[in-house]
């Protein structure tokens, strides 16, 4: 340890000036100082909270109560109702997103005429609001005014309008096809990135060997793209787990709850209800399941790589 | 790519496979354009078609007449703007000091970026309420403004500093061997190499600053102070069929700023993407 820091010190006195390192702080606390103050501070507070009571107002008494809250939300059937849906949410998103931007991305990796049109269309969801993006969704599924319904019937699929985002069994595939939508350009740029990393010589060699199509793909293009596909995968998932905006727009976690997913229902018991310590629990618990869905995932990926 | 040189076998098949994916893409928008130049008469023909049958542009019109609207798009310019600029003065400095005196905080800033990226916000909007309520700044623009520079400053930081690599140190040394003091180098040498890095983080900072929607529905209860996203979700009748144009059109103006500046640093955010993507 003390080696350590001799030799850390040893290292860095060749760079040191004098008067150098205040100019430096002086420089990098201007930005740092609201970061730590607005950021790393909260997220260290919210992570005390899950452990009180706290409540909503002014000059409410805060009491620390241990895993209080943790024994609440296990015994909270509201709370394991929305975590399913929360799961199946981020699992069907995730999973469904990557298969339609892994298709789309082997499309625009290859000289097709109109690639660029579709090139400039995946990138448009990252622009808009995701608010923009809500209403844009609920034009569509709009039971009388809505394309969807009308186009349905006149393929003779549907005999009378749907209400999408209401009906207990359709609003959630609903909403997901729409978070599929929104998340594409990520997915699929980044997925791109790693097709156009793969070694052209490799699949060349693979085609004078006489390898098809799929045998290329498994065999060469697939191996490579591993690693970006763990990457990207894992990065959907925890940002498709949080999500709150886009199905707050649609549809507010209705209808009964069907879409209520964990930061929706974290959110109502905060900023509705008050329960500033128990939302927050909430917050830690859905990190804790993150972490270990992770841990699981990357150890099986890394394992099958080898 | 070489199957893209054979042709042939299967091409018929991935122009049809492309098409869908335009038309999934695509569809949305459309549709929102559509709505937003039918007349209320058409709306409420309960007979959705592609092309408006009598297309008027007077649902643009009524969305700049409802005052809520134009006020919050005041607001939303206001916070953005200010967000964005702050954004900019504070991680300049920090960047440049960062790079050019390697330390600890080069990697923390970085670690900062991707830590941020794990937790659910409900862990930091609750105290950041609690803390902004303590100052008084809840239902403030100037409390969002706080908020969007915090949450935009990271981010930032790791995006100049990329633009801070690529200025030559030697340059700087150059021009400081000639005489010129330090303030002047990086006045005429280091500023305007640096101009278009500024503009992307700013650009960047404007964007998500305008687009976003969480800290603004917590913090801002006033519908004097709403941003343009609240006050769309809150836009009255947003159900019936009768404001769905004024709502598509008033959705569709909200969109051109970040659509446009996107389409600015589109190049280099995915270039910075692919560059991620093939280290990783």
């Amino acid at each position: 340890m003390t080696a350590a820091t001799a030799t850390l010190a040893a290292n860095a006195k060749p760079v040191r000036r004098k008067g150098f390192e205040p100019a430096v702080l002086g420089l990098v606390a201007p930005a740092l100082l609201p970061v730590l103050v607005l950021s790393v501070a909260p997220l260290l507070y919210g992570i005390y909270l899950g452990f009180t009571d706290a409540r909503a107002g002014r000059n409410m008494p805060v009491h620390v109560t241990g895993f209080a809250n943790y024994v609440e939300l296990f015994g909270d059937a509201d709370f394991w109702g929305s975590f399913r849906i929360g799961l199946v949410w981020a699992v069907g998103v995730t999973v469904l997103q990557f298969a339609a931007a892994l298709g789309l991305a082997l499309l625009l990796n290859q000289k097709l005429r109109g690639r660029w049109l579709a090139r400039t269309l995946t990138l448009v969801p990252w622009a808009m609001p995701p608010v923009v993006v809500g209403l844009m969704w609920r034009l569509v599924y709009h039971p009388q005014a809505g394309i969807l319904n009308s186009t349905l019937k006149d393929l003779h699929l549907i005999s009378s309008n749907v209400d999408w985002l209401n009906s207990f069994t359709l609003a959630l595939p609903a909403v997901i096809a729409v978070g599929v939508w929104a998340g594409m350009p990520q997915t699929t740029i980044t997925l791109l990135a790693g097709l156009q990393a793969v070694p052209g010589e490799l699949t060349e060699a693979a085609t004078v060997d006489g390898a098809s199509t799929w045998q290329r793909f498994r065999a060469v293009t697939w191996p490579a793209l591993r690693p970006v596909v763990t990457a990207i995968t894992a990065l959907d998932f925890i940002w498709n787990i949080n999500q709150f905006g886009l199905v707050y727009v649609l549809t507010q976690g209705g209808p009964g709850g069907q879409t209520r997913l964990p930061m929706l229902f974290a959110y109502e018991e905060a900023f509705r209800y008050g329960f500033f310590g128990y939302a927050a629990s909430l917050g830690v618990a859905i990190v804790l399941v993150v972490l270990v869905v992770l841990a699981f995932y990357l150890r099986r990926m890394l394992k099958e790589a080898v | 790519m070489s199957t893209a040189r054979r042709g042939g076998v299967g091409t018929p098949l991935k122009y049809l496979a492309l098409l869908g994916y335009l038309v999934f893409l695509a569809f949305p928008l459309a549709w929102l354009a559509s709505t937003a130049l039918k007349t209320p008469r058409e709306m409420a023909s309960l007979d959705p078609t592609w092309i408006p049958r009598h297309p008027t542009l007077a649902n643009f019109a009524e969305a700049f007449r409802e005052q809520n609207l134009t006020q919050s798009a005041g607001n939303s310019l206001l916070v953005a703007l200010t967000a964005a600029v702050l954004t900019v003065l504070l991680a300049l400095p920090a960047a440049y000091a960062l790079v050019r005196f390697r330390s600890v905080l080069n990697k923390l800033a970085l670690a900062w970026v991707l830590v941020s990226q794990v937790f659910p916000f409900i862990l930091v909007i609750i105290p950041l309420f609690m803390i902004l309520k303590q100052l008084d700044l809840v239902n403030t623009r100037g409390g969002l403004i706080l908020v969007y520079l915090t949450f935009n400053l990271p981010f930032a930081l790791w995006m100049l500093q990329g633009y801070v690599r690529g200025v030559p140190k030697e340059l700087e040394e150059a021009a400081s061997v000639d005489g010129a003091g330090r303030l002047r180098v990086l006045r005429t040498v280091v500023a305007p190499l640096l101009a278009p890095g500024v503009v992307a983080t700013f650009l960047f900072a404007f964007i998500s600053s305008w687009n976003e929607f969480m800290f603004a529905l917590v913090l801002l209860k006033d519908p004097d102070l709403a941003t343009l996203p609240l006050t769309l979700v809150r836009f009255t009748g947003a159900d019936g069929v009768a404001r769905l144009g004024p709502l598509a059109a008033a959705a569709l103006l909200a969109t051109i700023p970040s659509l446009a500046l996107f389409a600015v640093i589109q190049r280099r955010l995915t270039a910075g993407l692919l560059a991620g993507a093939v280290k990783g």
